[in-house]
């Protein structure tokens, strides 16, 4: 016959356990110890806390321009919550819940977020890479990991963040058709939180979700509530239980929504209204979290407000110690570190100029 | 030792850098089951298997972000660009991450890797097939740019930039893959990068140089003692950034006059570099402007025209004159 249909095995899901409202889809439930659910809890909380005390850093001056993360806490959490200190979290540059998650300290980020490379500093006990700034290009990364784990016989995964504005880059493309080709252990999780800057989820991408892009390349593809942590945390579950086992990649669409600005120097009221981000404001993901943990008596009002103290200090004792750290890292010639294994002959003589230079100007460095 | 074209002599390298290293993966276009477009990596995949000697999708920039990723878990991949002039696809992930993540990382993920590519005109190859872009990757700081100039040095190179910490870029000029043989010793042989080398003694005029342009160089000189007398010292780069200055100056010190020779377009190609570097080193020693006889500022013309646009003989011979008589 001139025209059969060719059946697709992949089907596209949407998933939603704990809806806005707070109600639960009790058979859908995850079974996550009550010790997870609190570190969860606390790690949502460190991470919405600290970014607003970033944003109020970047108004006084004090830090210099950052991508906040608000409103996508769970999407990050609920991923990288399976992965183990093997693992490799390859993130985009709005991750950092996930990244403290990870163990990246949080003065680290401040210092990174003050203009000094030493911020990108990876925690040693975890394989993860550091930022990446270029929209999309992490992911292929993240399947020569997943790759080389198993190339080496390591049952260890590679999980990649990017938003949905990556999802038209080349790059994201290539690396989902090389990581179905090879069949590596690499999660991709797309946090579609609709905006990239000005550019509505619409104006990038003529398809109804990102999720199904996964048919195309071979894969498992799902779309969940990102602000439903515990959607994410299951999907995320299946995802990372089958790369590990040899199952293959897989594509997680988180549907979340950026409530803040691109970064502190984009104002978002030049191309979308307050009314939409109103809508999901009411969507906010740690209250619904905060919620079921009452509920459920895993964590009362009291002991979540002490929670809340006890983060507020952790962030005061990493503004402190970044400050305190920041002051001894003046030297300009350390600029000169890490391009190369050794400092080849005409950078040497580059960095002997910029000593002298200093000197003549009557600066103390150490050359 | 074994007389080798540069095919075969690129082949020794990868085939004994692989027995000694499981590590060192080779992936690209047609690597494996078809030995690569230039036989470069022939055989390879019977000896090492299909997980060391990877045919992947066609697809330069994931062939290079993939082994970014390889490469930050500790292997050692070596992967091929069909042809330089397709590696533009890939310039990003160079730029952004190759050349940087060690310095990003502060010191965490080196960049062990290599990027092998075919350059260069005079095979007759169409558009796309026969440019010299190094200066592009001569630019990036955090990047090795090597470029061999005959069987022998190139498997000595091709072994080092395999084994080196950084990121290397390595161009193989397509008109020299089987362009003439070499005595190859079985045995390992490496050279350091970053160190060119004198291979012509001479007192009147220095002639630098590097990859194919090397053989139309070395008869230069020849002709300039036949014809005229001239004893003219030249010195091959090997490695074009970083560069070491240090041989050069020395050179032109001696000789007072210098003719430099890419096949490049002229316009901050690597000469202007070098010229630059001995303006600063040797100023006060030169008898004559330095001469640059490069390609010209435009794409390298299809086949038809290409030989009229890339450095030959007489116009490195001329400019040699120019500098002599100036």
């Amino acid at each position: 016959m001139p025209r059969t249909p060719i059946t697709i095995s992949e089907n596209i899901e949407y998933l939603s356990i704990l809806d806005e409202e707070g109600r639960l889809d009790a058979e859908l439930e995850p079974d996550i110890s009550g010790e997870m659910l609190l570190r969860l809890y606390r790690a949502m909380l460190l991470g919405r806390r600290f970014d607003e005390r970033l944003l109020d850093l970047q108004r006084q001056g004090r830090i210099g321009t950052f991508p906040p993360i608000k409103g996508q806490e769970a999407s990050q959490l609920g991923a990288v919550a399976h992965l183990r200190p093997g693992d490799w979290l390859v993130p985009s540059f709005r991750e950092t819940a996930a990244e403290v998650w990870r163990g990246r300290s949080l003065s680290s980020v401040i210092i990174g977020n003050n203009g000094f490379s030493e911020g990108a500093v990876i925690p040693l006990d975890h394989n993860d890479l550091p930022v990446s700034v270029p929209v999309g290009s992490q992911v292929l990364h993240a399947v020569g990991l997943g790759w080389a784990a198993r190339y080496r016989r390591k049952d260890d995964i590679a999980m990649t963040f990017f938003g949905d504005g990556a999802t038209s880059e080349g790059d994201f493309h290539e690396g989902m058709n090389f990581a179905g080709v090879f069949q590596a252990p690499v999660v991709f999780v797309c946090q579609n939180n609709q905006w990239a800057i000005s550019t509505s989820f619409a104006g990038q991408t003529h398809s109804a979700t990102i999720a199904q892009k996964a048919v195309a390349y071979g894969m498992p593809g799902i779309r969940v509530d990102g602000n439903d942590i515990l959607a994410v945390y299951a999907a995320a579950g299946e995802a990372v239980d089958r790369a590990r086992a040899g199952g293959g990649p897989t594509l997680i669409e988180c549907l979340t929504y950026r409530v803040m600005m691109h970064t502190t120097a984009d104002d978002p009221k030049r191309y979308r209204t307050d009314a939409e981000v109103e809508i999901w404001r009411q969507r906010d993901p740690l209250p619904r979290f905060g919620k079921y943990l009452l509920d459920k008596g895993v964590a009362s009002g009291e002991e979540q407000n002490d929670l809340e103290a006890e983060v507020l200090q952790e962030i005061q004792d990493a503004v402190d110690h970044a400050e305190k750290q920041m002051r001894t890292m003046g030297n300009p010639l350390d600029m000169f570190n890490h391009v190369y294994a050794e400092l080849p002959p005409h950078l040497a003589a580059q960095r002997e100029e910029l000593a002298r230079e200093l000197a003549e100007a009557g600066k103390e460095v150490q050359s | 030792m074994t007389k080798m074209t540069m095919v075969q002599a690129l082949n020794l390298a990868l085939r004994q850098e692989m027995a000694k290293d499981d590590g060192v993966i080779v992936l690209g276009e047609d690597v494996g089951r078809d030995g690569g477009v230039f036989r470069v990596t022939d055989g390879l995949i019977d000896q090492f298997g299909e997980q060391r000697v990877v045919d992947t999708p066609l697809a330069e920039s994931a062939i290079v972000g993939m082994s970014i990723g390889m490469a930050a878990y500790g292997l050692k991949p070596v992967c091929e660009i069909q042809f330089s002039g397709f590696s533009y696809q890939n310039f990003h992930q160079i730029e952004n991450h190759a050349a940087r993540l060690r310095w990003r990382s502060q010191g965490r993920y080196p960049m062990s890797l290599v990027l092998r590519a075919p350059y260069g005109g005079g095979v007759r190859a169409l558009e796309h097939h026969s440019e010299s872009r190094e200066a592009y990757w001569a630019h990036t700081p955090g990047l090795k740019m090597v470029i061999p100039s005959g069987p022998r040095n190139a498997r000595a190179l091709l072994v080092s930039a395999i084994r080196d910490p950084d990121p290397v870029i390595f161009y193989e000029a397509k008109a020299l893959y089987r362009a003439f043989r070499e005595e190859v010793p079985d045995e390992e042989e490496t050279l350091p990068l970053g160190r060119p080398q004198l291979v012509r003694e001479g007192k009147d005029v220095t002639m630098i140089s590097y990859g194919a342009m090397m053989r139309p160089v070395m008869e230069a000189a020849e002709v300039l003692r036949e014809r005229q007398g001239v004893e003219a010292e030249v010195i091959d780069l090997l490695t074009i950034s970083p560069l070491d200055e240090e041989i050069l100056v020395r050179s032109v010190k001696k000789t007072g006059r210098a003719v430099v020779v890419h096949e490049a377009p002229r316009s901050f190609g690597p000469g202007a570099e070098i010229v630059s570097r001995l303006m600063e080193k040797a100023f006060f020693f030169l008898q004559a402007p330095i001469e640059r006889v490069t390609g010209f500022d435009i794409v390298i013309p299809p086949f038809a025209r290409e030989k009229s646009y890339i450095p030959g003989l007489e116009r490195i011979v001329a400019a040699a004159g120019r500098t002599l008589n100036y």
